[in-house]
């Protein structure tokens, strides 16, 4: 019962934020809501850690049949990371979210946007993931074009268009995969295709599958709706984006091709570590060429979606949970950029880096705050991105696949570059005299400072204590690259 | 009863990629659309077409296959997702043609500078 309390909860606050359309009200109670998610899915975790993995067959309906909720461990690590992440969402938009017309409704959309996305990682059927990335799907519309203006509304038809299609792709590949299984429960399925000989008549729903994915992912050729709408939308909103919408299609796409399309693995891994490389290298190469924060940051988001591809693309378990490690830190440390990025345009009035300067002098603090993640992400020692990195280049030279992680050590230079380019131009340079937007004090409040704080000391301790979060990490792509334990407990 | 379904599912691919690689707004949204009804018709025959049989008989004894009801299940469920999704790509085409007045997908570079 416990186990479908992580749709239930934002469920019942959807419901509520109808009834309630009072914009203070609505703060607290997204609050007190974010809050008790991240309760539910520590105890949900510490629960999956102690009995193993927890299965309901919703409707009393067995697995075949009715659709079944599964939490293993790679679940549950998710479930937390992204209650954590919408806590200090909720957290922030009490500054950002503004009292105007369009943005009371915000937390109507942002509580059925964490409904699909918990949805997503906890079901264990196929359609009714299709329809969970459909819930997602419809709320991010909403969410990205709240304020109307007409960069939003442009990078909600960019937006709209390529992700409409991956769902059309997605649905088409749940068709073929049906017509040739019969099943669309995804233990089920992984039962039957596990003895299956013809490995070659499953690739052509593998690939529409990979398709769908990947325009949710981002990754390589299909990316280009990111860049074009992550930057139009208000920044807690970008904040939230960053942080879920595309590690739920790399978790979909890790789930499907540990699962179930493991039959030709020669094959997809070579797709998958060439569209690795190509996402890293061309996410870092885009990101160096941008002068707005948010527009590097979003081709930040690329880049590092390809190092957790390529952790699936080498496939040994100590790759997968170099994956899982990355995906976590990534998670964390990006949505605490993008919060910093919001808290920068706050006191300068802007994202244009050439507009901002002498933020070192201004804010002590903010500079700590900033340095915190964008070290992450780069990978430096004492944070939690070192290991995520070293994870997943020691598997990638363990296993031998050399040319691979050269890239990844070259993208890391490259994230290194746009991070020192954010802290040389916002923090040390001095503030440009011939800016031409008028200088504001704005004192910087809690809102501000709370979240990316959490943020930041998550990433602290997940470098700290990162033996201990490895195991679990270990522990869920055990369970990954292993799927009979999956497979059990939910047909049991 | 399936190969006429098929090349029907065939020729609204078509048409619909066709739609979407116009300029229009307009024209892209009913080349989704066109490719949303494809994509409903081919989980619709995925199971396979039985006609006359029923789909679920408890100590039938009819020998005949079964029906498979899930398809059209999974379908209609599509369907109205499908309604949805357009709903919103309307409203929206709609407020960007009264903020900009134009339906030229060309037009749409300011976010690419």
């Amino acid at each position: 019962m416990y186990v479908v309390l992580p749709i239930l909860i934002p469920f019942a606050f959807i419901i509520l934020f109808i009834l309630v359309r009072d914009l203070h009200y609505s703060k607290w109670l997204s609050l007190a809501g974010s809050v008790m998610l991240l309760l539910v899915s520590v105890y949900l975790f510490i629960q999956t850690s102690i009995h193993g993995i927890q299965v309901l067959h919703v409707g009393g309906w067995k697995a075949p049949f009715g659709i079944t909720i599964v939490i293993d461990t790679f679940a549950g690590l998710m479930l937390i990371v992204s209650s954590v992440i919408i806590l200090t969402i909720s957290i922030y938009s009490f500054g950002y979210v503004e009292r105007k017309h369009p943005y009371h409704r915000f937390y109507l959309f942002f509580y059925s946007l964490i409904m699909g996305v918990n949805g997503a990682f906890i079901t264990g059927d196929a359609f009714n993931l299709y329809v969970w990335f459909e819930v997602i799907l419809m709320s991010s519309f909403v969410l990205i074009t709240l304020g109307s203006s007409k960069a939003q509304l442009e990078g909600g038809i960019k937006y709209m268009a390529l992700n409409l299609l991956g769902s059309l792709f997605f649905l088409a590949g749940l068709g073929l995969l049906y017509g040739k299984t019969g099943t669309l429960n995804m233990a089920h399925l992984a039962n039957i295709l596990r003895h299956d000989e013809q490995a070659i008549l499953m690739n052509s729903s593998a690939i529409l599958f990979f398709v769908a994915f990947g325009i949710k992912a981002a990754v390589f050729p299909m990316f280009f709706w990111l860049p074009a709408s992550y930057h139009t939308a208000n920044i807690t909103i970008t904040s939230l984006f960053a942080g879920l919408l595309t590690k739920v299609g790399v978790y979909t796409m890790i789930r499907f091709f540990t699962l179930f399309f493991i039959q030709d693995q020669t094959f997809w891994h070579t797709i998958l570590l060439v569209i690795a490389g190509f996402t890293m290298l061309i996410g870092g190469l885009a990101a160096s060429s941008q002068y707005e924060t948010r527009k590097i940051l979003s081709y930040h988001i690329i880049s590092q979606i390809g190092y957790m591809i390529m952790g699936l693309g080498i496939f040994t378990p100590l790759a997968l949970a170099g994956a899982i490690f990355f995906t976590l830190h990534n998670m964390i440390a990006k949505t605490n950029t993008f919060l910093i990025s919001g808290v920068i345009s706050r006191l300068k009035g802007t994202y244009y880096l050439k507009d901002i300067g002498g933020l070192y002098k201004q804010s002590p603090l903010l500079a700590v705050l900033f340095i915190i993640p964008a070290f992450a992400l780069a990978g430096f020692p004492p944070l939690s991105g070192f290991f995520a990195k070293f994870i997943l280049i020691k598997a990638g030279i363990e296993d031998s696949h050399y040319f691979i992680t050269a890239v990844a050590v070259l993208t890391g230079i490259l994230t290194l570059y746009s991070m020192i380019k954010i802290w040389n131009e916002a923090f040390l340079k001095k503030q440009p005299g011939s800016s031409s937007i008028p200088v504001k004090s704005v004192r910087l409040t809690w809102p501000d400072i709370l979240p990316s704080s959490i943020l930041g000391v998550m990433s602290i301790l997940l470098g700290i204590f990162a033996g201990k979060f490895f195991t679990f990490c270990i522990q869920a792509a055990d369970q990954l690259i292993n799927p009979l334990q999956y497979i059990d407990a939910v047909l049991r | 009863m399936e190969i006429v379904l098929a090349i029907l599912t065939g020729i609204l691919y078509t048409a619909g990629a066709y739609m979407i690689l116009r300029r229009s707004i307009l024209k892209f949204i009913i080349g989704i659309i066109f490719l949303s009804n494809a994509t409903n018709l081919l989980v619709f025959i995925s199971a396979g077409i039985i006609a006359g049989s029923p789909v679920f008989v408890q100590h039938s004894t009819n020998k005949n296959p079964l029906a498979d009801p899930l398809p059209q299940a999974l379908v209609l469920t599509a369907i109205v997702i499908g309604f949805g999704i357009v709903v919103f790509t309307l409203a929206l085409k709609y407020k960007y043609f009264s903020a900009t007045g134009t339906d030229d997908l060309d037009q749409l570079k300011k976010t690419d500078e």
